[in-house]
């Protein structure tokens, strides 16, 4: 059961972990719970999907359609984020100074807030289909009683869980005044580690080449496969021998979103979205 | 990349055979790897042919290879590695890392 519930934390950490930052991002905006429930709902029902059709799906493309799957679905996320935060570069300084009258500005928000919908069914997604193949394996291996399957699948996901809303409740700690800078730094590294990622994907199927692999290599400080590692993993796609490529996918949105939020900031603020 | 190794193809097996990664066979069976210790040339992009004879999932998985790669129950997947510099390299089945596990060796 202890194995089972470390391996479903492990794979949930992650989701967990961006669904914690991307409820703190919204703080103040109306009615995001809605949204973020239906990006959750929307995750589990497409993770369930994915791991049912898991077989036909790595016969995609040659056999890298699980690449192209993964890849996809982290780029789709860094265009969100990369949009959530331009957008809140213009409106961040507005939400913090009069939360009250962000009744008004319902239309923008939602519209936001779909994109962060996007993001969280795609974190969930992605772990998700991941764990729901564990958990199938292990039921059908039926070396552990679908009890204890269950309570080792709970135990793992509650914990993951927990640790996204212990970070959600860290950051909402963080005082008005800087908070919006805060969540939009880790906003931008968490699009930035994403895309790196991708670019992994992309290189494990071939289509990418790696560029000096690795570039450095710290797994005797903070290895992938350490807690700590998995938790960095989550925030800014740690990994510990990045290839050159995969520092470039970094560096290159991490420029990109900045410059963005940078030029929106300079805008005199925009009176309607 | 592709196009060019096609040609490649058409122009000569021989040609083909050279141009191409050298490809490895694994297999997973009652959760164990086939062989556990597979030796490849460093240096050289390789491609690993990856076979999951069992009836359940697994999760291809080395942190120091950087493959992550799930693959269905009676299902094959392949991945590409490396180049790898010279020195062993721990690979396993994520889903059962107890019994599944195995060593490339690039030399």
């Amino acid at each position: 059961m202890f194995g089972t519930a470390l391996i479903v934390f492990r794979e949930v950490l992650e989701a967990a972990l961006i669904v914690g930052i991307v409820s703190a991002a919204t703080r103040g905006i109306a009615g995001r719970a809605r949204w973020i429930v239906g990006g959750l709902l929307a995750g589990l029902v497409g993770a369930a999907l994915v791991a049912a059709g898991a077989g036909a799906l790595s016969q995609l493309a040659e056999g890298m359609g699980q690449e192209l799957f993964n890849a996809t679905i982290l780029g789709v996320a860094v265009l969100m984020l990369a949009w959530h935060n331009i957008w809140m570069s213009s409106h961040g300084q507005a939400l913090a100074a009069n939360a009250k009258e962000l009744g008004g500005d319902i239309r923008a928000g939602a519209r936001e807030l779909s994109v962060l919908l996007v993001v969280v069914a795609a974190a969930v997604l992605r772990e998700g289909s991941e764990t729901v193949l564990f958990l199938y394996g292990v039921a059908v291996s039926g070396e552990t009683s679908a009890s204890t399957m269950m309570t080792g699948g709970a135990v793992g996901i509650a914990g993951g869980v927990l640790v996204g809303y212990l970070l959600f409740r860290g950051l909402l700690r963080i005082p008005l005044k800087w908070f919006f800078t805060a969540t939009s730094a880790l906003v931008l590294v968490l699009a930035a580690g994403m895309a790196a990622q991708a670019a992994r994907f992309l290189i494990q199927a071939d289509m990418l080449p790696s560029l000096a692999s690795p570039l450095w290599d710290t797994s005797a400080i903070v290895s992938n496969g350490s807690m700590t590692g998995k938790v960095l993993q989550g925030l800014m796609g740690y990994d510990a021998r990045p290839s050159g490529m995969q520092i470039a996918f970094f560096v290159a949105v991490l420029l990109v979103i900045g410059a963005g939020m940078a030029w929106v900031k300079r805008r005199p603020p925009a009176t309607s979205p | 990349m592709r196009r060019f190794a096609l040609l490649v193809c058409t122009l000569s097996a021989a040609a083909a055979l050279a141009a191409g990664e050298p490809e490895f066979k694994l297999s997973l069976e009652n959760h164990k790897f086939t062989p556990d210790r597979i030796e490849v040339p460093a240096g050289k992009k390789v491609k690993l042919l990856v076979e999951n004879k069992d009836a359940t999932p697994a999760e291809f998985e080395s942190e120091s290879l950087k493959v992550e790669k799930v693959i269905p129950g009676k299902g094959k997947a392949t991945v590409f590695v490396g180049p790898l510099k010279a020195g062993e390299y721990k690979f396993v089945d994520e889903y059962n890392e107890k019994t599944a596990n195995g060593t490339l060796v690039a030399k």
